[in-house]
């Protein structure tokens, strides 16, 4: 296990240097001089070649970009201008309204969309199998923010039932809380509910078409006993899988959800820094998040291991 | 005698080739929900390619005594803050997001394939390649398409450049992967022993096996582009006001939500038809090409 481990650990570095060297190389792209579009068309030469200065823009692009990596290994991810303070300190300020937001979509998404999937699986071709698949399909194919404006126009504007947006922390009080995070939650955690769905009926589809099903059945077990304890427990690989790569869909929509809310996250850190040109904010949300998609990734395949012993034995 | 039988044989092949094209072909037809995707997304090619004749009023047109009206029958979908028709808006809208969907899926998908084929074919380049696609694969995509729009600027290209660079590596994986069976498949290595060229055994021989992942992946992208279009739109980094797009125009509603729910309602119901449409096409093609899932269904 902790070969398999270390092996998992050495696969990710390439991986999180491409992440660096494309989060350094984006920002880059920018046409003509980034201080310039930074400052806007009303500053002086001085500010340019002060901001030039402070950011390094007049040195070539690999001693900046060592610096800035050199940085990034320091946990020093740059200066917002804009906000007059260190980035890592922005982005602490911001993580924890979309922590909140994103466990608790997750946990909503996991809670509705497995026993949906499991009862749509069990009931396959039925009236309820349709059902569920349709309102799967459904859920794919609406955008979040979308649902996010219905769930306002409903429960907050004609209802009064929850807070139209805005956020409390948990500090508040739980309940209020969840007051303000659960329209949210639940509108980020549709789509990424639907698509649990579709791969738990489906994975657990394929492993119900498996001998030692039929062996099961044959012994005499209860169906629920052969889907829970047999069946459900491999299928459940595809299924952590594509919770694992839906993740990045769930930070997505986070930054349009939290727009839409109100909500001061991450996502909201980055659409401002993105219309006032805080490069360096860009920069740094967008390390972060790509960083963690990769190790929320690595604990994933880690758990592969644990559920079954297959994937740690194999080479 | 031998051009003879050589045509006898082609006619052969093509007729067979053209039994097994009807046989796909009603297969997809006999899928009702496939059929229903095709209907709502020919509606929506339709809206966007007569859209200067289906709009009732010119898109940017303002007219500052009628702000805010409801639906009726002068304003099907009402009007927004600046007395713009939002019907005729909605109709022009469609434009960006197909133009937008179409492009990034054509961009993506030659740009993919060609990474993806010649991953699986040089060995030395797979590493580097799939880890470059790893890498890009780590970011979220509305995140990525932020950065790029951030660091290019507000335009339709740039939404079209920055979507399908999130893109290309799904389709690049896709390929490849289709591509690494198809390259250990007795036929290449007999084309190998002829002395056929790579560029040949690669585009000839190995392309054309993958294409079936390749349409269903690229139906879907379709239906992500236009939903990250919207996104950025919405969020004010992409498509630029005043031209209409479905997310510009949202964004327009959300502000206004509490005095005119028409302005966020329709073009929201525009995204879904569009995007359900094409998630209905992508599964009827799934279930039709990929035997994987047909064994499962079974």
């Amino acid at each position: 296990m902790v070969k398999y481990i270390f092996k998992r650990i050495c696969y990710l570095l390439p991986v999180l240097a491409v992440v660096a060297i494309v989060d350094f190389v984006i920002i880059h792209l920018t046409p003509g001089d980034p201080a310039a579009v930074m400052l806007g068309s009303d500053a002086t030469d001085a500010d340019l070649a002060k901001l030039r200065e402070q950011l390094g823009l007049n040195l070539p692009i690999y001693v900046q970009f060592g610096r800035w990596l050199w940085g990034v290994l320091h946990g020093n991810l740059g200066w917002s201008i804009f906000m007059d303070m260190p980035v890592s300190t922005a982005i602490w300020q911001h993580l924890g309204p979309t922590v909140s937001l994103t466990i608790l979509a997750e946990v909503i998404a996991i809670a509705v969309a497995i026993p949906l999937g499991v009862a749509a699986a069990a009931n396959r071709g039925t009236w309820l199998d349709q059902l569920f698949m349709t309102l799967a399909l459904l859920g794919i194919s609406i955008p979040s923010f979308w649902i996010g404006l219905n769930f306002i126009l409903l429960f907050a504007v004609k209802l009064g039932w929850f807070p139209a947006a805005g956020y409390q922390p948990l500090s508040s009080g739980l309940v209020n809380h969840l007051k303000y995070l659960i329209m949210p939650a639940v509108s980020l955690g549709i789509m990424q509910g639907a698509l649990i769905a579709r791969m738990t009926r489906s994975s657990l589809l394929e492993v119900l078409n498996e001998n030692y099903i039929r062996t099961a059945e044959a012994k005499g077990l209860k169906y629920w006993v052969i889907i829970f304890k047999h069946a459900l427990r491999n299928a459940f690989i595809p299924i952590l899988t594509v919770i694992g790569l839906t993740f990045a869909v769930l930070i997505g929509g986070a930054v349009v959800t939290e727009t839409v809310f109100n909500i001061p996250g991450i996502g909201k850190l980055v659409v401002t820094a993105v219309l006032r040109r805080d490069y360096a904010v860009i920069q740094g949300a967008i390390l972060m998040t790509a960083t963690a998609y990769v190790l929320i990734n690595l604990v994933i395949d880690l758990l592969y291991a644990l559920i079954d012993p297959r994937v740690r034995l194999s080479k | 005698m031998d051009i003879a039988a050589n045509a006898i044989l082609k006619k052969k092949t093509n007729f067979l080739e053209s039994i097994r094209r009807n046989i796909v072909v009603r297969r997809f037809m006999s899928n009702r929900l496939a059929v229903t995707g095709c209907a709502l997304l020919t509606i929506i090619f339709l809206m966007a390619i007569f859209a200067p004749l289906l709009a009732t009023q010119p898109p940017l047109e303002m007219k500052v005594t009628d702000r805010l009206k409801a639906p009726s029958a002068a304003y099907w979908f009402g009007t927004d803050e600046f007395g713009r028709d939002v019907y005729s808006r909605v109709v022009h809208g469609s434009r960006i997001s197909i133009s937008v969907g179409l492009s990034v899926v054509v961009i993506s998908s030659v740009l993919g394939l060609v990474l993806g084929l010649y991953s699986a074919y040089y060995r030395h380049l797979d590493n580097l390649i799939m880890r470059v696609v790893d890498g890009l694969m780590a970011f979220p995509a509305v995140l990525l398409a932020i950065a790029i729009m951030a660091a290019l600027g507000p335009k339709v290209e740039n939404v079209i450049i920055s979507i399908s660079v999130v893109y290309i590596p799904t389709v690049a994986r896709t390929v490849r992967s289709a591509a690494l069976v198809v390259r250990e498949q007795t036929y290449i290595e007999a084309i190998q022993a002829l002395g056929g060229k790579p560029w040949r055994i690669i585009w000839r021989h190995i392309a054309p096996n993958c294409m079936s992942p390749l349409i269903v992946q690229a139906t879907f992208i379709f239906a992500y582009a236009v939903i990250i279009e919207a996104s950025l739109s919405f969020l004010g980094a992409g498509t630029p006001p005043p031209q209409p797009s479905w997310g510009n125009i949202l964004s327009d509603g959300r502000t206004l939500i509490r005095q005119a729910w028409w302005i966020m309602v329709f073009p929201g119901i525009a995204i879904v038809m569009t995007v359900l449409g094409l998630n209905l096409i992508g599964d009827g093609l799934r279930d039709l090409l990929d035997p994987h899932t047909n064994k499962a269904k079974s």
